[in-house]
């Protein structure tokens, strides 16, 4: 039997989880009663004043379906094989063997990976190759399955023919390729998430993409820092701090621009992911500024970039999933927007 | 044939053809609440159970749209007086009788004089949009989600392979995907029906004319004819949603006349196709793809180290 009801004040009794939020808008003649009577105020301090109103509470979107090991070990590995094809290319070129050896593997490795965690979350994943029988730009999921399949077989010849030696010229060829496809890989995963209603990644499309090749430059720097000689890391190094550096500050900007849809970055799970990167990615980068002569300093540093990189990704899933689970992060930005679209025009 | 300007006048009907874009104008002024729209759906599109729960909110038990609910009944509770909501508003002639709240004493018993009938239900039966820009359907990347000749979007099963992108593409949470099947299903606006010159099954089974069916700019005139007579009779509150061809989504093909603001109803109140922001997030992508190489490239650069 329910306990609850809806008096001129609100809703009393109400089971907590059960908040009817209902309304006062003006059913008899003349103005509208200002504000809602009914609303849930935002919880957090930053956001008081963002009153808004919602279905029982319920989300206005439906619910991200893809599994978190999935998708988000999907765009972190994207991003690691993309960036190291890329570094792999340029020690290639100038005689860094030890460098890009590792390095043409991990892409090899990691593309593999990613193209098995996509595969893997498919509803029907023996209709995989459905993803090819179209060309649509609109669609980056789509333009990333021609990426993918450009980019898979060109880095898995530069691997192979890395490993048996075979081929040397068309190895090195395969390298190169790999090396300027590869960041285009690393980043279409971005405009892959923001494509989507969900607010905190719709909404931080502008810095997405810079986060994501900060974090695949971090993660290739770290395996390279973590496989490669000392005397062959440099560019790894370099790579890391450039990534490291890259990332941080797209981020930061990000949450700054979203404003209160920067919550779901910096609490919960997805913030706790979001800090636990930064601080391994900053270790990570000040590791490779002063691990020139220490291969345990170096090897450990790299472990941190690439796990942080791991964690960024991870923490952006998440992020978004609590957004899009909140009808506050839906409502609230929407129904600001409609306020200033009607300031503008009243002016 | 229907021409969308904000697509850049796309055609959004089959071109070559005179067949008019379709849609429904869902008034909620006048849901009852019956569901039938809701069992006719599932009837007729042989849409497996989905559980039998009580919400515990309301008479809500089918929760919101999703894979296995393709017309959701939203049962709102306010507070509110409930002169004006009578289906008699609009039609002069018609006196409105207040049949009261349900219950197990007499109406009004414990609420005293004072608030008295002040209590209202704002039922709205809720489907896909069937929106002028679809993000579903830009964003599929399998091309399972298309256009049909009659404006409406609909996903063909045998190709979609449940990637679950459109899922939360979808700015009003319409379509999802199906657990133990894989693919994603949602409202296809009785696209079999229609091609033997039948109305959809929920039209068909809403005893209030409450959901109606038929050519959209038919649809838009009558709305706008409904929202004028409600406003005349001092209801207010009434207005229409999805009807407006600037809106974010270019349109929905499936609009709503409301009584309180949309996100009462669990929908958006601004929704905009995510596929508007799409070039400029491949601009910026582009710009950061450029980056990294340059950033990579720069690392090999000075004098060597050791």
């Amino acid at each position: 039997m329910s306990t609850s009801d809806v008096t001129r004040h609100g809703v009393e009794g109400a089971r907590p989880g059960r908040e009817a939020v209902t309304g006062s808008a003006a059913v008899m003649g003349g103005e509208r009663r200002g504000e809602p009577e009914h609303t849930r105020s935002s919880d957090t301090p930053e956001v008081s004043g963002t009153e808004f109103r919602s279905y029982y509470g319920q989300p206005v979107l439906n619910q991200i379906v893809w599994e978190g090991r999935d998708i988000a070990g999907y765009l972190f590995l994207g991003g690691l094989a993309g960036a190291s094809s890329g570094l792999a290319a340029g020690a290639d070129l100038t005689g860094r063997p030890d460098l890009a050896r590792p390095l043409k593997y991990t892409a090899l490795g990691a593309v593999s990976g990613s193209l098995v965690a996509l595969i893997h979350d498919l509803g029907r994943p023996t209709r995989f190759l459905n993803m090819l029988r179209v060309f649509r730009p609109t669609s980056p999921m789509n333009m990333g399955s021609w990426l993918l399949a450009g980019y898979g077989p060109v880095a898995g010849v530069a691997a192979v023919t890395e490993a048996t030696g075979l081929f040397p010229r068309t190895g090195r060829a395969a390298a190169v390729g790999a090396g300027v496809v590869g960041p285009a890989v690393a980043t279409y995963t971005a405009p892959l998430i923001c494509d989507t209603a969900v607010p905190a990644w719709h909404e931080g499309y502008r810095e997405m993409p810079f986060v994501f090749v900060g974090s695949a430059a971090a993660a290739s720097g770290g395996m390279g820092m973590l496989t490669a000689p000392l005397d062959q890391a440099a560019p790894a190094r370099r790579a890391a701090v450039f990534g490291s550096a890259l990332e941080t500050a797209a981020v930061a900007r990000m949450e700054h621009r979203l404003g209160m849809l920067a919550e779901p970055y910096q609490s919960g799970r997805g913030g706790a992911l979001m800090r636990t990167a930064k601080v391994l990615s900053l270790a990570g980068a000040a590791g490779a500024l002063l691990s020139g002569r220490s291969r345990v300093l170096s090897a450990v540093s790299g472990a941190a970039l690439v796990a942080g990189s791991a964690c960024a990704r991870f923490g952006i899933f998440e992020a978004g999933v609590r957004s899009a689970a909140d009808p506050k992060y839906t409502v609230v930005p929407q129904r600001q927007r409609l306020r200033e679209k009607r300031a503008a025009s009243e002016r | 044939m229907a021409i969308n300007e904000e697509a850049g006048g796309q055609p959004v009907t089959a071109p070559g053809t005179d067949q008019p874009r379709m849609g429904f104008f869902t008034d909620t002024s006048v849901c009852i609440g019956c569901k039938a729209c809701e069992v006719a759906c599932k009837e007729w599109n042989m849409i497996p159970e989905d559980g039998l729960d009580f919400t515990a909110m309301s008479f809500d038990n089918s929760g919101g749209l999703g894979a296995d609910t393709w017309r959701h009944v939203t049962f709102v509770e306010q507070r509110e007086p409930l002169g004006h909501q009578e289906t008699g508003v609009g039609r002069p002639e018609g006196a409105p009788v207040d049949l009261g709240m349900p219950s197990f004493e007499r109406p009004g018993d414990s609420t005293g004089a004072d608030e008295r009938g002040e209590f209202r239900w704002l039922m709205s039966s809720d489907v896909c949009k069937h929106c002028t820009s679809a993000a579903c359907l830009d964003v599929c990347p399998t091309g399972a989600l298309f256009r049909t000749e009659y404006g409406t979007v609909v996903v063909q099963e045998d190709i979609c392979n449940g990637c679950g992108y459109c899922v939360p593409a979808c700015p009003y949470g319409v379509i999802d995907k199906r657990q133990d099947d894989g693919r994603v299903w949602k409202c296809t606006l009785c696209y079999d029906r229609l091609g033997d010159g039948l109305e959809p099954a929920c039209a068909k089974a809403c005893p209030t004319d409450s959901i109606q069916f038929g050519e959209l700019d038919e649809l838009r005139e009558r709305a706008n004819e409904r929202v004028r007579d409600l406003r005349e009779a001092g209801v207010s509150s009434a207005r229409l949603y999805g009807e407006d061809p600037r809106d974010g989504v270019g349109g929905a093909g499936a609009f709503f006349l409301l009584l309180d603001e949309p996100e009462v109803y669990g929908l958006p109140p601004d929704p905009v196709v995510t596929t508007r922001d799409l070039p400029s997030m491949w601009r910026y992508a582009g710009v950061a793809a450029v980056t990294l190489l340059a950033g990579v490239s720069a690392t090999f650069l000075g004098r060597r180290t050791r």
